[in-house]
């Protein structure tokens, strides 16, 4: 863009912006919004195999035999407050404190690695104990809905740690702040959803 | 050209299919069936009331507005019209109605899981679809058939299906509805034939390399002697139905003789089921059978519709 | 595991002729292109304008491209599947043993509606949409390119199965026990698995980025209800991709965790259930024809509207048809399996609400009669594909109806009678749709319009070729025939399979002539070029632009007062002229990123086939790597000056004014 003259500048009067830069964000957050309907589904199709699948232990273990209520809450907690730390976040972007903005994502990661952590923690615990998916349709299914959400956060974790790196070296530029504001929805939207595995599999599972 | 060829063909399919086929579901030789047929039959004439008007003034508006007939009316920014737009909502909504009604009665009516009214005592024939042929246990008779299926005329036959492995459809055509076979899960069908005969039996959901030849004759005999008689035939020719010879059988094979045996061990059918059903947490009443109430909760596929409608 | 994992040279199907000698000629025909591009030096402009290009415009020329090639190779399959059954009658077994006919037509299946139909359906929307709403391009320029290429690269890997092991011998709906490992050990579902996979996810790419697109970039005054119909049939389409293709996710994920980490989603054993699988394949497989129809409703609707030379009849009501459409197509998807042995009120509910979607259906059809009504029809290819649309689908309607009767369908279910019927809906439907909207915008497309005669042979070939094809198809479901079977043994049947597969040959000559016509067309480019933009004195603003478009689309993004906004600026006279000045127009850059990221994923994909667990890391990182790059990338955009537009602007309306237009 080092190019064009001045006056051709995104936000100058002069240029007729087909793909002009203020709407693109707002494009690209309400794009994210959409593509976080889909992904919605996608956990709605888990969801459902799970309500299908999970009374069928084949002789094995049921929910209330392998949830650990107490490790899942202290789980939750550490996703929520990373939610809420991330909106710490996102404040500190919107006003262009480039320190608090990583100090605060830095602490979200903390969180969200506690998490990931913990949730391997249980799956290994678990398999060790000869209970994996293999063994019958309902651990297929929790493994995988709760495998399927522990996969996006981490994903969510490697974009994290990715946008630490571009606000680090680059300050927080107006893209860098939409991708942080997406990458706020994805986690916001992770935590819901989590809320929601927590309920329907751990909750109602181990009543 | 074009008018032609389709009222040509339109015309050879439906004199063709309606007169000059023999052995199909418009020949129907049970109750079942015949009730289907006239249901096909009202319901296409009911909807041939609005796709002939549609097809003749697709063709008629064409040709009455096409280019260079300057005498009608051209109006070209003509868009809109409550009555038209009124009317073409409501006839198709009246002949759904139509339609909506007739499809609730017959799908109470033809309920496969029904057992037919007023026919008298059900014969019971187990089936299970194998790799790839059919099995029919005779539980009363304490005989079983691979590949033949016979029963007598006159007298309904209720059907309990499963299957040992992939998925099939068990069907006779000219008797009326099919129902899938599916592992660890029975299904049940209620057929009668009202003629006797030999009908085509088959497998009308395909399972794999064999699945052509899972076809079979179904003979309706003309009196329960004959019926009787069969039973004593397979009786005195047929080896016996053990679990290891059931194992044996369970191996793939294609286009599978007729095969007959004389005994069948005990409960036979309701193990193959159990092998898998056992797994399934939410079907454990299956196991305890004074609590399942017959024909409805035993319904396989509930379970699967409830949870999906709830996703959407 | 060796190096290449499952992957040996037995995998080569060497002694199958048939196979090799398709591969021969597909080789053969591979290097003529090559060796012609070469000649004519055009691999710079094939790679920097088509490849790279981040055009809508050249991305949907590339999926009708795609398109037309999978429609050749799905078509071999369904003449070869005809003429095998044509031949194994009174128990002659016919020249494909279940082996490879089992593979063909899963194969055709899968093609014609994942590799045919959408590409072409998204082609037609990639080209027409951005420009029927005054944009000058996507929302996500990239991404529409990262799109087409995942959907090509799902194409490559279903036609690698071909040459490298097997395809699925399953059925396109792959419904699991058989295609579990333990009845489907080989990779044929694997192929069938990623394939979907990836080109699924092009497709919901594609479906978010056109709803931002049509939600967010709409030219001035244009409110939803002032769009043209075309791009509101499509707007619903990409709703249903959105809110059906992550099911299609979800549910293949879940068949691929089943084979290969033994989990027991729909195995017999340990508890799995498979009618999940049939539930959740069909609560996205129904959607998925609504997908396809319903932009083809679209199309017909503006051919009809301009070839009468009047609006479109009933505006507003064929919008909320097409949103009730969209609507009941998500809670109707049980009445595919009827069979399955729901309770009787669970049937009827969902036979109910299928004939209800006949309805709005209905209301259509006859929308196009009464736009038709005190209009000046002009018989041109266009119109005869919607004119041949309308009574064939009559009648795939009619059937569709009947099969939605749980009664009815409890002996048509899976029977030649519901291949009749989809087929009915999906040839006489969609791909008559596209075929009109394929002769209808391509002038816009390419700057010459394509030649009658041709057109018109090709049309009544598959018309008649259809009819020939298909009826016989019902007859035979009802004489109990089902499908999927390999050879038959009744004497009463032959006939009908010898009609229907001398109605492929007729159907083979329409796809022929389209060829022809193409190449007939290319020849004769100068005579039938296109000077105006406007060759059909079309109502929408697509048309007020040079054909083919300039690159930037609008030179100033015009303002919108009327649903048939081109129409409206003829009328008032603001057609065909020159702004008095242009600003920059800021236009986003090609990049190979989407390429290369496909060829990464593409890789995986492989790899995860035959089970090379290096490549598969390879693919995967390096897809990863390529997207942080352009992500970071700065060089991602530039601006058209107003000299360079004033420039483009001056040619397009002198060349307007050689064909007679006056501003």
């Amino acid at each position: 863009m080092s190019t064009i003259p001045a006056s051709l500048k995104p936000g100058s009067h002069a240029a007729d912006h087909g793909h002009d830069e203020h709407h693109h964000e707002g494009h690209q957050l309400f794009g994210f919004w959409v593509y976080l309907m889909t992904d919605c589904l996608l956990f709605a199709s888990f969801f459902a195999t799970y309500a299908v699948l999970f009374m069928n232990t084949a002789g094995g273990v049921s929910g209330k035999d392998i949830f650990e209520l107490d490790f899942v809450a202290v789980e939750t907690a550490a996703l929520l407050l990373s939610s809420i730390t991330f909106g710490f976040a996102m404040i500190a972007a919107h006003a262009q404190k480039k320190g608090a903005t990583l100090a605060w994502l830095l602490v979200t990661f903390a969180f969200g690695a506690v998490f990931i952590g913990m949730e391997i923690y249980e799956f290994h615990h678990l398999i060790v104990h000869g209970n994996g998916p293999q063994t019958s349709a309902f651990l297929t299914a929790f493994f995988s809905l709760v495998g399927l959400h522990g996969c996006h956060v981490t994903a969510g974790l490697i974009w994290m740690a990715v946008m630490m790196i571009d606000v680090a070296k680059n300050g927080l530029r107006p893209r860098t702040v939409t991708r942080l504001g997406c990458l706020s929805l994805f986690w916001h939207f992770l935590d819901i959803v989590w809320i929601c595995v927590f309920t329907v599999v751990y909750l109602m599972g181990a009543m | 050209m074009f008018i032609r060829n389709l009222s040509k063909f339109a015309l050879m399919a439906a004199v063709l299919a309606l007169a000059g086929c023999e052995g199909g579901v418009l020949d129907p030789k049970g109750q079942v069936g015949v009730e289907e047929k006239w249901l096909i039959l009202v319901s296409t004439v009911l909807m041939l009331l609005v796709v002939l008007p549609v097809i003749g003034m697709t063709l008629y508006f064409a040709w009455k507005y096409r280019e260079g007939r300057d005498h009608e009316i051209y109006a070209p920014k003509w868009a809109h019209s409550t009555k038209i737009e009124t009317v073409v909502w409501i006839i198709p909504i009246i002949i759904v109605l139509i339609l909506g009604v007739i499809t609730w009665r017959t799908t109470h009516s033809l309920d496969p899981y029904k057992p037919l009214e007023g026919k008298g005592e059900h014969l019971t024939v187990e089936v299970v679809s194998l790799n790839w042929k059919w099995l029919f246990i005779y539980p009363e008779q304490g005989i079983a058939t691979v590949n033949e299926l016979v029963f007598p005329a006159h007298k309904p036959v209720r059907f309990k299906i499963t299957s040992e492995s992939t998925m099939n459809s068990f069907f006779i055509p000219q008797l009326g509805s099919q129902i899938y076979s599916m592992a660890g899960m029975e299904t049940k069908l209620h057929l009668i034939a009202d003629e006797p005969g030999v009908y085509d039996g088959f497998s009308a959901n395909y399972s794999g390399a064999g699945f052509t030849g899972m076809q079979f004759k179904a003979t309706a005999t003309e009196t329960p002697e004959d019926f009787d008689a069969w039973v004593a035939k397979v009786k005195q020719q047929g080896s016996s139905l053990t679990k290891a010879s059931y194992a044996k059988l369970a191996e793939p094979t294609e286009y599978h003789p007729i095969e007959y045996f004389g005994t069948v061990e005990d409960q036979l059918f309701h193990s193959v089921v159990m092998k898998y059903m056992a797994d399934h947490g939410a079907m454990d009443y299956y196991s305890k059978p004074a609590n399942a109430v017959e024909g409805d909760a035993s319904r396989p596929a509930k379970s699967a519709h409830h949870h999906a409608e709830a996703e959407e | 595991m060796s190096f290449l994992g499952k992957l040996s040279i037995d995998a080569v199907p060497y002694h199958e002729p048939i196979i090799m000698i398709t591969l021969a000629v597909v080789g053969i025909v591979g290097l003529v292109v090559a060796a012609l591009v070469t000649k004519y030096q055009k691999w710079g402009i094939l790679w920097r304008d088509w490849i790279t290009s981040i055009d809508h415009k050249r991305l949907g020329v590339m999926y009708i491209i795609l398109a037309l090639i999978m429609l050749v190779r799905g078509f071999a399959d369904a003449i070869m599947m005809r003429t095998q059954l044509a031949a194994a009658t009174n128990g002659a077994e016919g020249y494909l043993p279940p082996e490879h006919y089992d593979q063909i037509f899963t194969a055709h299946g899968v093609i014609m509606i994942i590799f045919m139909a959408m590409p072409f359906m998204i082609g037609l929307m990639n080209i027409v949409v951005p420009l029927q709403i005054g944009a000058r391009d996507v929302a996500f320029p990239f991404l529409n390119n990262l799109s087409f290429w995942l959907t090509a690269g799902g194409a490559i890997l279903i036609n690698l199965s071909l040459g490298l092991g097997e395809f699925a011998k399953t059925g396109w709906v792959a419904y699991p026990p058989l295609s579990g490992l333990e009845y489907s050990p080989g990779v044929g579902v694997d192929y069938y698995i990623w394939a979907l996979q990836i080109s699924g996810l092009g497709t919901l790419l594609t479906g978010v980025n056109f709803l931002v697109t049509v939600l967010k970039m709409r030219a001035p005054g244009m409110k939803l209800m002032d769009m043209p119909i075309f791009t509101w049939t499509c707007t619903w389409a990409n709703v249903l991709i959105a809110a059906s293709f992550p099911i299609l996710t979800a549910v293949l994920a879940m068949l691929t965790l089943d084979r290969y980490l033994d989990f027991h989603f729909f195995t017999n054993e340990a508890g799995g259930n498979a009618m999940m699988y049939i539930n959740l394949f069909w609560a996205w497989g129904h959607p998925e024809v609504y997908i396809l129809v319903l932009p083809a409703f679209g199309i017909f609707s503006e051919i009809v509207s301009t070839f009468t030379g009047k609006r479109l009849f009933g505006y507003k009501s064929m919008v909320y048809a097409t949103a009730s459409i969209s609507i009941l197509g998500f809670i109707v998807w049980l009445h595919h399996f009827f069979t399955m042995g729901s309770s009787a009120n669970v049937n009827a509910f969902f036979g109910v609400m299928t004939m209800v979607i006949a309805v709005p259906t209905g209301v259509k059809l006859f929308n196009w009669l009464f736009t038709m009504y005190r209009g000046r029809l002009r018989i041109s290819v266009p119109i005869l594909w919607t004119l041949g649309f309308m009574v064939t689908f009559s009648i795939g309607g009619m059937t569709g109806v009947l099969l939605a009767i749980p009664g009815a369908d409890f002996v048509l279910h899976n029977s030649l009678f519901l291949i009749a019927h989809f087929h009915n809906t999906i040839i006489g439907g969609a791909v008559f749709g596209y075929l009109a909207g394929f002769s209808f915008w391509f002038p816009k497309a390419m700057g010459f319009k394509l030649d009658e005669r041709w057109g018109k042979a090709s049309f009544w070939c598959w018309l008649v070729g259809f009819f020939v094809a298909f009826m016989p198809l019902y007859v035979l479901g009802f004489m109990g025939m089902t499908r999927r079977l390999n050879h038959t043994n009744n004497p009463e049947w032959n006939i009908w399979l010898y009609i229907a597969a001398a109605g492929a040959v007729i159907i083979m000559f329409g796809i022929l002539f389209t060829v022809i016509q193409l190449f007939v067309s290319f020849k004769n480019r100068e005579q039938l070029k296109d000077h105006s933009g406007d060759p059909w004195n079309g109502h929408t603003l697509e048309w007020s632009t040079a054909s083919p478009p300039q690159y930037y689309n609008f030179a100033k993004i015009p303002h919108v007062h009327d649903i048939d906004a081109w129409t409206d600026m003829k009328e008032k006279g603001l057609a065909y002229k020159m702004e008095e000045s242009y600003a920059p127009i800021h236009m986003p850059k090609n990049t190979p990123a989407g390429i290369f990221m496909s060829a990464g994923i593409t890789a995986f994909c492989f790899a995860m086939i035959w089970h090379i667990w290096w490549l598969a890391i390879v693919g995967l990182v390096g897809a990863i790597t390529v997207f942080l790059f352009r992500c970071y990338s700065d060089d991602v955009d530039y601006y058209v000056q107003p000299e360079e537009i004033v420039e483009i602007e001056s040619a397009h309306l002198e060349s307007a004014k050689k064909e007679g237009v006056t501003a």
